[in-house]
């Protein structure tokens, strides 16, 4: 049963590879002019994003990104899994950096204000430079300033699991509607509206905010992981 | 003309801040250097034009290696054994 399952999905995988090895000849020249003046011109008036290298990253090569995320995400399970030894004894933070009563004052008030220019950077990632990447680590940035300052700031695993899951589901989800109704995975199926509008670029902003969400739980997990480590 | 000055001044801080960092014993004063290098780099990939790079370079170079890399020296130690050292030199010499 195994073993067929096995040799099924090999079969599977060799005869994708194999078609794209006789479909494509070796050595041919597909991209002759290259691809930068249709990513252009398909920017501007098709997904009417303001950002090339927005609708590039996510819509384009989409599925690069995806790769990315995942990439990110097996590094932070693998991290989480090696440091959390005993499941139980999770919870007593073991790296104590004693903060001035200065330092807790000026986090407890800029904390609200990188988490507002992270969630701004990733919602205007298809208007401004910047977007889920940049966005996601600005907010991871403010919770670790807050768990330097505070000895007992504790963020929940559960909710960051939840986020990272949702996002992640919610990315694929996207993807697989792509494909059903544009017939592309990641392809834009929704209404573009106005070129420089908040809401516009179809998908773009959507998956954006969600890769956003997707980064900072996982690097706040990795920080909080790695501050309350136990041996 | 006075971009490429301020452009040849940051990457040669660039460079001091990655010789004292490999040359300085105190491993702390070395990651904080290696932060100086992710930070002047963000700078120059802004003068290149690519906010992008520069805003991941910023939170992840300056910010997120740098405290995982000071976690990890409070749990271990802070300064290249001395002692080590001095076998070292021992061995070299006939």
């Amino acid at each position: 049963m195994k073993n067929t399952i096995v040799i099924l999905l090999l079969a599977t995988i060799g005869y994708y590879l194999g078609s794209i090895f006789v479909n494509i000849g070796f050595g041919d020249p597909r991209f002759v002019n290259g691809v930068k003046d249709t990513y252009l011109a398909l920017t501007t008036s098709e997904l009417k994003v303001a950002n090339t290298v927005t609708s590039i990253v996510v819509n384009f090569r989409g599925f690069d990104t995806l790769g990315e995320v995942t990439v990110l995400f097996l590094a932070a399970t693998a991290l989480g899994g090696i440091l959390y030894k005993k499941r139980h004894a999770v919870g007593e933070r073991t790296v104590l950096f004693p903060a001035s009563s200065i330092v807790k004052s000026g986090a407890k008030l800029i904390f609200p204000a990188i988490v507002l220019l992270g969630a701004y950077v990733f919602i205007h990632g298809h208007l401004s430079p910047g977007g889920g990447f940049q966005g996601g680590t600005i907010i991871a940035t403010g919770f670790l300033l807050m768990l330097l300052a505070y000895d007992n700031f504790s963020v929940s695993h559960n909710v960051l699991s939840y986020i990272e899951s949702f996002a992640g589901i919610f990315f694929v989800a996207f993807g697989i509607a792509g494909l059903m109704i544009s017939g592309s995975f990641l392809e834009n199926f929704l209404p573009v509206g106005n070129m420089n509008d908040l809401f516009s670029g179809g998908v773009v902003p959507i998956i954006y905010i969600l890769v956003g969400f997707k980064v900072a739980a996982e690097l706040t997990g990795v920080i909080y992981t790695v501050l309350h480590e136990k041996d | 003309m006075i971009y490429l000055i301020l452009f040849a001044v940051l990457l040669l801080l660039m460079l001091a801040a990655a010789i004292y960092a490999v040359f300085q014993r105190d491993l702390l004063y070395a990651v904080i250097a290696t932060g100086v290098i992710s930070l002047v780099l963000s700078v120059i990939f802004y003068m290149l034009q690519t906010p992008d790079v520069a805003l991941t370079e910023a939170a992840i170079g300056v910010a997120l290696t740098t405290i995982i890399f000071i976690i990890t020296i409070r749990n271990t130690v802070r300064h290249e054994d001395e002692h080590d050292k001095h076998s070292r030199e021992k061995k070299i010499q006939p």
